[in-house]
């Protein structure tokens, strides 16, 4: 008798919860049957009137019925929060495909950008980063690296002079170099890179510009040769323009060097055949190097018998130029377009 | 200038070489050739008209018959010579000439009904003269009676040649000139080099009784002198004016000729005196200052001591080195030469042509140092040529002044030197052969060389890495093996404040900013703006432009000025920087400056498709100040305060200075509207000072475990009281439990008083040790508001 009303809910059960379709509805059917006069909960207050020998099953009866309430409860609560997220997502679509709110990148400049390029590299080969003043001496700009006064080797390098003659605007990178020498009083080697400004009296125009961009490595040390130098540049030349380059040797002067170089790369445009950018030759300058003259060495205070080392220099617009592709040096310094420098905003390096 | 190979194969022979691959050879040996130009034309005969009539359908054409060796052409020509019996030079067609930078091909034509099988030829049309109207008046060319029919015209004129246009380097300029560079191409073939003919007759009579020679300064090195007898001025033969044409030398007759040829041959310049204006005196002296010379080219010249000065003993005749005077020259009338051949201190030449503006052939060569050996050897050639092509007798003997020391400069250096120095494999059998192919005595012992350096090698320092070049470039630098330094292993790292600045400029970037790189020179006028902390300015001393003249002391004028740029250009949102070393003078000595400026203007976040963005305004450009100096870790050392003591460029009332450990290191702040109609904002600050605050290494703080407890206060107080000075009264009644304090809310408006403002703040309490109770906060709370209301006559909102 009791399982009989036993079984009667459990098939209200059954038809009840497949009506359930919002949790209102659950809440309710709950209340019904699980709440405090709800149709299971009653069940529990017979157990007074049922015979001792029944009890047992009877109790088992219900728990068994309570169970399957709740199951069923838990599996449909978890259903209807599901379908309430998922209409909440529906809800919240937006379109994606327009585009984000915009953050600037903030781009370096291409000569910067070389620089670095270079600095990594030769910092790599142990070459430390040093600088030096703009407003330089004369005796470090020229004196010292074997350009006495009136030498002719001035000519090509006009320079802005401060006051009387004794200070100039430096028309090189070089007496960085000469001021490490010193620093290091001709007992220790060296390996610099000294990149920076460097002015000229030239006038503006697509390939002249009055202030310009050096960068001059010096590597003083023992039984140092010009084979190393090559293998030096080769890895600059490479790291910059790419693995495929070939490097050349050609004879050159320097007053600060001998031997001195002027080092060549196989043309990356048309790859040694000849095209407008090397002028037909099939070859590119990029720099100019050679061995420390031993009077520099002898007037930094190194002995040329026991030191000698090698010295380079690049032009970093000209690098730059060949790099990007960029005809004008103006192009660095003036009318800056935003929309110019935003070409540089990728990854560096 | 260009060099002749025509000319180069009387020294050495040059005549079956392929000049392109020569050229290549020398350039690749460091005697830079940059350009290769070969005048020979194909299809260019000597011809000779028997048949000449007048053009049926034209009354200045001519119809001629003409032989030229093989057949006989029908060709029509304009010119107003031609005629029967003379001998023409004749383009059959396919000859190509020069037409300006191209080439132009002759054809068979129709030439008003009559046909024409080529082109009777001027000079002009071949490039061997210039195109001037006198030329074209002249006519065709007409050659020789005696030319031999049917040759190529250009080999019968002996003018076919090949030149080279060198780009040399500033050591070896001496190669503008044949002889020198006969000896590299000498080098380069491994052949000799044959001197020139420098020998002449020379009369009974004795230069001694002629003239007298005396020199008074040591800037002189070496002064020769020679006379020339009955001269006969006229034209020049041909070789010379074609060899001259071809350096870029104009012919003016044979006797000016001669001493321009010669000064092309060794690299030394004569100068002819006319002898009989002259007289029987010669003094060089130093000028004295403020004396005069009316020279050649009829302008008179100041002169000052550093000039060296030939005189008469009275007058002066020539500026040393630089320029003739203007009534002791070459005439038409000249019959006896004065010939000088002299050496002198080539800073006095530099300094005295540079300062008269006069640098000619001659100076620039006088610049550089000279051989002693050319001195005298350029002076006989001249009376060798003189008394071929002048006619002139030459007296006995010269007169000399020498003072030039003639230690030959030998070069001690071993085999294993050029080894280590090169880097590639050199046996004794190469040092050898190259020191005989660029013709240096040498003698060699156990691998050990002695060299001697010809004096014609005056770029060559007496030291072995010399030499070691002179072998390694000849060989080859091809030959060497790229290799890194054998040297101990290290890490490069940034030297001084390199890496500090790096650091701040990728923290420009990564904040949006685009980096710029504008010039150090700027105008006097920009150099006014932006003045603050100025010291001195640095100006230059000859500036090239009023607008590059004085080194900047700020980098705001050409930031702005990009800034400008792009607002014209319509590009609104704006976001540049600039890192640049600044210098000034200060207490008589440079001084150094590494400063960032930085611009903002227009939107800095937004979106293209809806109006959400924030546009760039005083609160943004403070934050990046911020967010720059506490990434640097200067938190709680700085400070951001209103100044009235910057530059009149900058708002009075939209801008800070500031503040590191008590130190101004620059501002901030809006334009002033004087200078720009645009919100734009800037900043400028000293790295340099910045680099100089040290700041600690992160170390790590555990949080506190205890809760917080956070209470709000609005005070109402006047609209000029600075929140910024509230903060810090607040922060020292509060005490050490208080830790921080947030501005949460602004308000002006109808709520309160019109000259009233209501800041909000939110208070933070905690203690790491234990917990607060609410109680002691209450306290200390009550305690901070008391106090603030008293002190700024404030009162508390909604209370």
């Amino acid at each position: 008798m009791f399982n009989d009303e036993i079984n009667k809910i459990k098939k209200e059960l059954e038809i009840a919860f497949n009506d359930i379709d919002t949790k209102e509805k659950l809440d309710i059917l709950k209340q019904e049957y699980m709440g405090k006069n709800g149709s299971i909960t009653e069940l529990n207050s017979k157990i007074k009137i049922i015979p001792n020998e029944e009890k047992k099953s009877f109790g088992m009866a219900v728990n068994e019925l309570k169970a399957i309430f709740n199951e069923n409860y838990e599996r449909i609560s978890k259903s209807l929060e599901e379908k309430l997220i998922n209409e909440k997502l529906n809800k919240d679509a937006i379109d994606v495909s327009l585009p984000g709110v915009h953050i600037e990148i903030g781009s370096a400049h291409p000569i910067e950008r070389i620089i670095e390029s270079l600095e990594n590299l030769l910092m790599s080969m142990g070459y430390d980063v040093v600088e030096g003043p703009e407003v330089e001496k004369d005796l470090y700009n020229f004196e010292l690296l074997n350009l006495p006064k009136g030498h002719p080797a001035r000519d090509a390098q006009d320079t802005f002079y401060l006051k009387g003659d004794e200070y100039l605007l430096r028309s090189q990178t070089s007496p960085v170099q000469v001021r490490e020498m010193l620093r290091c009083k001709g007992v220790e080697p060296i390996r610099i890179i000294c990149p920076g400004k460097t002015y000229r009296r030239d006038e503006d125009d697509a390939t002249h510009s009055h202030q310009f961009t050096q960068m001059e490595g010096l590597l003083v040390d023992e039984n140092i040769t010009l084979g190393d130098l090559k293998g030096t540049f080769e890895a600059v030349a490479k790291m910059l323009f790419g693995e495929a380059r070939k490097t050349r040797f050609r004879p050159s002067f320097y007053p600060f060097t001998e031997p001195s170089v002027e080092m060549d790369i196989s043309c990356f445009n048309c790859n040694g055949k000849g095209c407008n950018i090397c002028k037909g030759t099939g070859w590119i300058t990029v720099g100019g190097a050679g061995m420390v003259n031993p009077i520099v060495l002898k007037n930094c205070g190194y002995d040329p018998d026991k030191w000698n080392g090698f010295a380079f220099g690049f032009g970093i617009e000209r690098l730059a130029m060949l790099k990007y592709g960029i005809n004008d040096i103006r192009t660095f310094y003036v009318n800056h377009d935003i929309r110019t420098l935003k070409e540089f905003d990728r990854r560096e390096y | 200038m260009a060099i002749s190979l025509n000319w180069i194969n009387d020294y050495v022979d040059v005549k079956n070489e392929d000049k392109v691959d020569l050229a290549n050879k020398i350039t690749a040996s460091g005697i830079n050739i940059e350009k290769v130009t070969t005048t020979k034309i194909d299809n260019l005969v000597v011809g000779e008209v028997i048949e000449c009539t007048n053009h049926p359908d034209s009354d200045h054409l001519h119809v001629c018959m003409v032989n030229v060796g093989s057949e006989t052409l029908q060709i029509v020509c304009g010119a107003s010579n031609v005629r029967t019996g003379i001998k023409v030079i004749v383009a059959l067609p396919k000859a190509k000439l020069p037409d300006g930078d191209k080439l132009f091909e002759i054809k068979k034509s129709v030439i008003r009904g009559v046909e024409s099988n080529g082109m009777l030829c001027a000079l002009f049309e071949l490039g061997l003269e210039e195109k001037t109207e006198e030329n074209y008046s002249k006519g065709i060319c007409e050659l020789d009676k005696n030319a031999p029919v049917g040759v190529n015209a250009l080999d019968y004129l002996n003018v076919s040649d090949t030149t080279y246009e060198l780009d040399l380097n500033p050591n070896r300029t001496d190669c503008n000139n044949h002889i020198p560079f006969a000896y590299e191409v000498a080098a380069v073939l491994k052949k000799q080099v044959t001197m020139p003919d420098i020998s002449f007759k020379e009369l009974d009579e004795k230069i001694d009784n002629q003239v007298s020679l005396d020199v008074t300064t040591p800037n002189v090195y070496m002064y020769n002198l020679m006379i020339a007898k009955d001269v006969k001025i006229k034209e020049s033969p041909d070789f010379i004016k074609h060899r001259l044409e071809v350096a870029g030398v104009r012919s003016i007759n044979n006797v000016v000729d001669i001493s321009n040829y010669v000064m092309l041959e060794y690299g030394q310049p004569l100068h002819f005196f006319d002898k009989d204006v002259v007289g029987d005196k010669i003094v060089v002296r130093m000028a004295k200052d403020g004396e005069v010379i009316t020279t050649l080219d009829k302008e008179e010249r100041d002169l000052i001591k550093d000039d060296i000065l030939i005189t008469d003993g009275d007058t002066p005749l020539c500026v040393a080195g630089v320029m003739g005077g203007l009534n002791s020259g070459i005439t038409d009338k000249t019959k006896n030469i004065l010939i000088e051949s002299a050496m002198f201190n080539p800073y006095n030449i530099r300094y005295t042509s540079i300062r008269l503006g006069l640098r000619s052939e001659a100076s620039l060569r006088f610049e550089k140092p000279l051989n002693y050996e050319y001195c005298l050897l350029a002076l006989k050639r001249a009376c060798h040529l003189l008394e071929k092509y002048a006619d002139a007798k030459i007296v006995k003997g010269s007169l000399s002044y020498d003072k030039v020391d003639k230690t030959p400069k030998v070069i001690k250096v071993t085999l294993k030197d050029f080894n280590s120095i090169l880097g590639m494999k050199v046996t004794n059998n190469d040092v050898k052969e190259t020191l005989t192919n660029l013709g240096f005595d040498y003698q060699e012992n156990n691998d050990n060389y002695e060299v001697i350096v010809p004096n014609r090698r005056q770029d060559i320092y007496p030291q072995k890495e010399d030499i070691i070049e002179e072998v390694g470039r000849l060989m080859g630098y091809d030959n060497i093996e790229p290799t890194l330094p054998l040297i101990r292993t290290k890490k490069g790292e940034y030297r001084s404040n390199i890496k500090f600045r790096k650091i701040i400029s990728k923290r420009m970037r990564s904040l949006g900013f685009n980096e710029i790189r504008t010039y150090t020179l700027i105008s006097e006028g920009d150099s006014q703006k932006y003045i603050y902390n100025f010291n001195k300015p640095i100006k230059l001393l000859k500036p090239m432009l009023k607008e590059r003249s004085v080194i900047r002391q700020s980098l705001l004028n050409s930031l702005m000025e990009v800034v400008n740029y792009n607002l014209s250009k319509k590009n609104k949102d704006i976001y540049l920087y600039e890192i640049a070393n600044v210098y000034s003078e200060k207490d008589n000595e440079f001084f150094e400056d590494t400063k960032l400026a930085f611009a903002m203007t227009g939107k800095y976040l937004f979106n293209t498709w809806n109006s959400l963005n924030y546009t760039t305004d005083f609160y943004l450009i403070k934050g990046v100040i911020e967010n720059l100096l506490e990434f640097l870790g200067l938190n709680n050392r700085y400070s951001l305060t209103l100044s009235g003591n910057l530059p009149k460029e900058i708002h009075p009332k939209i801008n800070c200075e500031i503040i590191v450990d008590g130190k101004s290191i620059g501002y901030f702040g809006k334009l002033h509207p004087n200078v720009s109609k645009e919100d734009v904002y800037i900043c400028e600050m000293s790295l340099s000072a910045l680099f100089e605050h040290k700041t600690s290494d992160v170390k790590y703080i555990e949080l506190n475990k205890y809760p917080t407890i956070e209470k709000d206060v609005a005070f109402v107080l006047d609209k000029s009281v600075l929140a910024e000075s509230l903060v810090k009264d607040i922060k020292s009644y509060g005490g050490k439990l208080l830790t921080n304090i947030k501005i949460f809310d602004i308000y002006t408006g109808d709520k309160i008083d019109d000259s009233k403002k209501s800041i909000a703040y939110n208070l933070t309490f905690e203690d790491k040790t234990r917990t607060l109770t609410e109680e002691e906060v209450m306290e200390i709370f009550n305690k901070i508001i008391d106090n603030i209301c008293t002190k700024y006559n404030a009162s508390i909102r909604d209370k």
